[in-house]
């Protein structure tokens, strides 16, 4: 039985390397956006192999699902000039020299990580796992990510909303405020919006419960997120609702919903218990859901935003 | 009865990897994008449900089992959809030549 598992496990190694130089090598930037999404969901299984369902869920939803939409869309606006930028392709010297110092990193690295371990690799995991039971929660990845250090999760969250306004400030003046992305017409037989009514009842519904469930079982508000962030694009992919003008309030209010009720009671925690992001040990599990819960709106708004990219269409007036 | 319920299991999930097989060697063989859809369909219909079927006596709870199905419902709601879309976006194509 162990001979199989290692076989399963070599055989999976052996094709998200391979993928993985696919990815690099495709002439056409299609081509490679396909590889790497594949490339994605190999990465996830590693990651259940290696038993982190909590990770093997982000790398599938973030990793491979929504930066595969991300470069998708780039990669459609990036085709009209495509050719041109084949021209510019950097010379074989620089192309060979970038690909050594590349391959210097990786193998400094593998010496550094593997050259030193004697014995079991560190872990702070039983440190986690004893002071688990104060944080009211009962998976230890949430206790790290909303306990332990809750503040890289809330500059993590403003990093994503710094990116959403990155993306906003590269709009024309005349369209500040306007609507991201065409107007998608409503083709009232198509398939697409059919799925696009009958798979977001179902979507929210394992949107939301994915971060409920993180309190026990590998989940949180970024996968949720993210599924809910893809039901509302295919929402507006099939036509059937408009991309939200980026100055409504109402948009303004989902993205800073998160970041505000964190930072809120990150300060509270100064008062009501010792230090800034400190739960006290009853109210831990209710604050963090607390916090988490519009969390989950803003990193959705966040996403979909993202996807959508700079608004396109001049602001309604 | 357990000797039966293995039995069963390791048929059925044999089946399903035989469609993931043969719908692999259609999406790599069959001569257009239509066949090869039909072909790529297949293995996510039938081949799935064969291992979800296959996998439905090992389960522990009857939530898992439930679980089981819904992500095999889902799967087959995506997989159509998509291939749809793919077959009229071909069929587009081939109108405009």
């Amino acid at each position: 039985m162990n001979e199989l598992a290692l076989a399963f496990d070599v055989g999976l190694a052996a094709t998200a390397v391979a993928l993985a130089w696919f990815s690099v090598v495709a002439r056409s930037t299609f081509a490679a956006i396909v590889a790497f999404v594949a490339y994605g969901l190999l990465l996830s299984l590693v990651w259940m192999r290696l038993s982190a369902p909590d990770v093997a869920l982000t790398e599938a939803a973030i990793g491979s699902g929504l930066t595969g939409v991300l470069l998708l869309s780039v990669g459609a606006q990036l085709r009209p000039g495509e050719a041109a930028l084949d021209l510019e392709r950097p010379g074989a010297i620089l192309r060979s020299v970038a690909a050594l110092a590349c391959c210097a990193v990786a193998a400094l690295l593998a010496l550094w990580v593997w050259g030193g371990v004697t014995g079991p690799a560190p872990t702070l995991a039983p440190q986690a796992l004893a002071e688990l039971e104060r944080t009211g929660v009962e998976n230890p990845i949430t206790a790290v990510l909303m306990a332990y250090r809750a503040t890289d999760t809330m500059l993590e969250k403003i990093v994503l909303l710094l990116a959403t306004i990155g993306v906003w400030s590269l709009t024309p003046d005349l369209k500040w405020g306007g609507r991201s992305g065409p107007r998608q017409t409503v083709d009232p037989d198509g398939v697409l919006v059919f799925l696009a009514r009958a798979l977001p009842p179902v979507g929210v519904v394992i949107g939301v419960y994915i971060l409920w469930v993180s309190s026990e079982k590998p989940g949180g508000a970024f996968q949720g997120g993210t599924i809910l962030a893809a039901m509302w694009l295919l929402v507006m992919l099939a036509g059937l609702m408009d991309a939200p003008g980026t100055r409504r309030r109402r948009v303004t209010l989902a993205l800073l919903a998160g970041p505000i009720v964190f930072v809120a009671v990150g300060f509270a925690g100064c008062f009501i218990a010792d230090a800034f992001l400190a739960y006290p040990v009853d109210y831990a599990k209710a604050l963090i859901l607390l916090i988490e819960f519009p969390m989950l709106l803003s990193i959705a708004v966040m996403l979909g935003l993202l996807v959508l990219g700079t608004p396109q269409r001049s602001a309604p007036r | 009865m357990s000797l039966a319920l293995d039995a069963f299991t390791i048929v059925s999930v044999l089946a399903g990897m035989f469609f993931f097989l043969a719908g692999t060697v259609g999406l790599l063989r069959f001569p257009d994008a239509l066949t090869r859809l039909h072909a790529l369909t297949k293995a996510d219909n039938l081949g799935l449900g064969l291992i979800v079927l296959g996998l439905l006596p090992r389960v522990r709870t009857v939530r898992d089992g439930f679980a089981l199905i819904g992500i095999w419902l889902l799967v087959m709601l995506g997989s159509s959809t998509v291939s749809q879309l793919v077959a009229r976006a071909v069929q587009r194509e081939t109108a405009q030549r």
